[in-house]
């Protein structure tokens, strides 16, 4: 299709350019507000770019200590829950998209009824507390163990592989553990590498649980940290007189510090959401497949 | 197929995990009907309706049901006003890398958490943050975002459809770039502008699309985003910004009654689920959309 560049045209990619902008500006003044000095700040001088350059406030984040501790949780609970999320959705997706299985409907039946009705959250909170779970990384990792959605996108992609290889394996007198560790598992690529990012992403940016199930804040993962420094980080920088760390507080404020923390706290999902977008439409074409 | 019993052998610990975080919780709602002790746990003294009753009793409970829907029903129109204007135009747009450039843009807020995109707002929206700046600078004068019952859930509407919109763009340019272009072409030989396409072929044929997510986000209409609300409200605007979700963490976890709080989580929960049916039971009906 020939068409030529119209007074259209330019208006559409400029109003379109607008409203992109309103997505990245509020990031792009974090990042300035968090390399500027508190003076410039208060002074309400910085927009886009840092106003007397300094990176008191990174300093912080390093020496602070509580940052790294509790990013460090993170990473554990990123690490952990999505190898338990993977390793759980695989090994039901797998036996559930057997159309032969027997009593296949009550089964999933069982998993989908729980997409539909929860106890909500006082009854599970009362269960994570009444199993002794509070404060440690069990209670951010178990009640979401099996993602119930991702594991049904998964199981339409498992069905709609080609039957011949499986059958090929099972001649071949493989059991089903075998097909599915040697078979089946290296054929989901795509959508486990998506099903797998998005529990991934839900790990980092979790922060309720922390909130609920722990009661020590030296055992808040990163996103709990963070909603803390919502609500009190003046407070915590008035009560912090750790020697070394008083010269760092002079040349920076709350308001810069926690741009800095928000800031690294939002990269990680800054670097990997170009992979989710690849892989979203997929997923979420996967899900309408019926087998 | 022999060695069946090893597909159920792989169910077990799913099947384990889920009957002990997903439906025991489900079997503890019972508390709603009780009067619950820590000592005695799910099988603390019965008594009946009581704890609905002094809910329904309670004005600041009301009060949560009438701002839930208020705010997730703009939520859930504007989250699909906005997407299916916003792929349009980027289907319209003549150059492929800019299109895909501005796609990359506009879904950066989708996958950040509430908890970093409440700092973010907190401090532009702020009394003298960057849009109380440019405000200002206009005439307008200085906007209470944040403390101004009046305009705060106003404030959660926008900032979750701007939070949102490039996920549900991306659907429905998905849906877009799959539109036969010959139908544009004879509409183009027709002498039809291209408001007249948009108009009478994009529409028409992105309407089952909108149908579809649509009914999927019935099943939301009681949660107005607690993430989003907990980390932004403030006691003063309590009065249209408290949300079921939020009025139940509050009874039921930061003050400990826990019956009460199990009661207004099994009343959301039934009406969700009555609602999540339905919607399933029309996506079908009215799209062909099975997730199983």
């Amino acid at each position: 299709m020939k068409k030529k560049t119209t007074v259209f045209d330019v208006v559409l990619a400029v109003v379109m350019g607008i409203v992109c902008v309103t997505c990245v500006l509020p990031f792009i003044h974090l990042l300035a507000v968090s390399f500027s000095s508190s003076t410039a700040v208060a002074a309400g001088q910085v927009a886009f770019w840092p106003v007397d350059f300094t990176t008191a406030s990174y300093e912080y984040v390093i020496t602070g200590g509580k940052f790294l501790r509790a990013m460090s949780i993170s990473l554990q609970r990123v690490v952990l829950g999505t190898l338990l999320n993977v390793v759980l959705m695989v090994l039901t997706a797998y036996p559930l998209s057997k159309d032969n299985l027997p009593c296949r409907n009550l089964l999933s039946g069982f998993f989908v009824l729980t997409m539909l009705v929860s106890g909500g959250m006082i009854p599970t909170y009362l269960l994570v507390s009444g199993l002794g779970l509070k404060d440690t990384i069990w209670s951010l990792i178990l009640p979401g163990a099996l993602p119930v959605y991702n594991m049904i996108i998964l199981m339409n992609f498992i069905r709609g592989l080609p039957h011949e290889i499986e059958e090929a394996a099972w001649i071949d007198g493989a059991s089903p553990f075998q097909t599915l560790v040697q078979v089946v598992f290296p054929l989901l690529g795509h959508s486990l590498a998506t099903v797998g990012l998005f529990c991934m992403v839900g790990h980092w940016n979790d922060w309720f649980s922390g909130m609920i199930y722990m009661s020590d804040p030296a055992n808040y993962p990163l996103q709990t940290y963070l909603q803390t420094l919502l609500v009190n980080f003046e407070q915590l920088l008035q009560s912090d007189t750790t020697s070394n760390i008083q010269e760092i507080l002079s040349r920076m404020n709350a308001r810069t510090g926690r741009a800095a923390q928000l800031f690294l706290g939002a990269l990680p999902i800054m670097c990997v959401y170009p992979f989710l977008q690849r892989y979203f439409t997929k997923g979420l074409t996967l899900g309408s497949v019926k087998g | 197929m022999q060695n069946k019993w090893q597909y159920f052998l792989m169910l077990v610990p799913g099947i384990v995990l889920t009957f002990i975080f997903c439906y025991i919780p489900l079997y503890g709602v019972i508390i709603a009907f009780e009067d619950y002790n820590v000592g005695m746990g799910f099988a603390s003294p019965w008594v009946g309706w009581k704890n609905f009753q002094y809910l329904f009793s309670q004005p600041t409970f009301v009060r949560t049901i009438w701002n839930t829907l208020f705010i997730s029903v703009w939520k859930l129109a504007l989250g699909i006003v906005v997407p299916v204007i916003v792929a349009i135009f980027l289907n319209e747009m003549r150059s492929n890398r800019l299109k895909r450039f501005y796609q990359t843009l506009i879904y950066i807020p989708n996958f950040l958490s509430w908890v970093i995109m409440a700092g973010v707002l907190m401090d532009i929206l702020s009394s003298s943050g960057a849009i109380n700046l440019i405000l200002n600078k206009l005439g307008i004068g200085t906007v209470n975002f944040l403390g101004s019952p009046r305009v705060f859930p106003w404030t959660m509407i926008f900032s979750d459809v701007w939070k949102g919109f490039g996920y549900g763009t991306i659907i429905y340019l998905a849906a877009l770039t799959g539109f036969d272009p010959a139908l544009y072409e004879s509409a183009m030989l027709d002498g039809a502008s291209r408001w007249q396409q948009i108009k009478r072929i994009t529409l028409p044929l992105l309407l089952p699309t909108i149908i579809l997510m649509l009914v999927l986000s019935l099943g939301n209409v009681l949660n107005a985003g607690f993430d989003q609300i907990y980390n932004l409200y403030s006691p003063s605007v309590w009065e249209t910004g408290d949300i079921i979700d939020t009025y139940v963490y509050r009874l039921g976890i930061q003050q400990a009654q826990y019956s009460v709080g199990a009661a207004v989580g099994l009343f959301k929960s039934l009406i969700s689920a009555i609602l999540v049916v339905t919607s399933y039971v029309l996506a079908d009906k009215v799209a062909g959309y099975r997730i199983l």
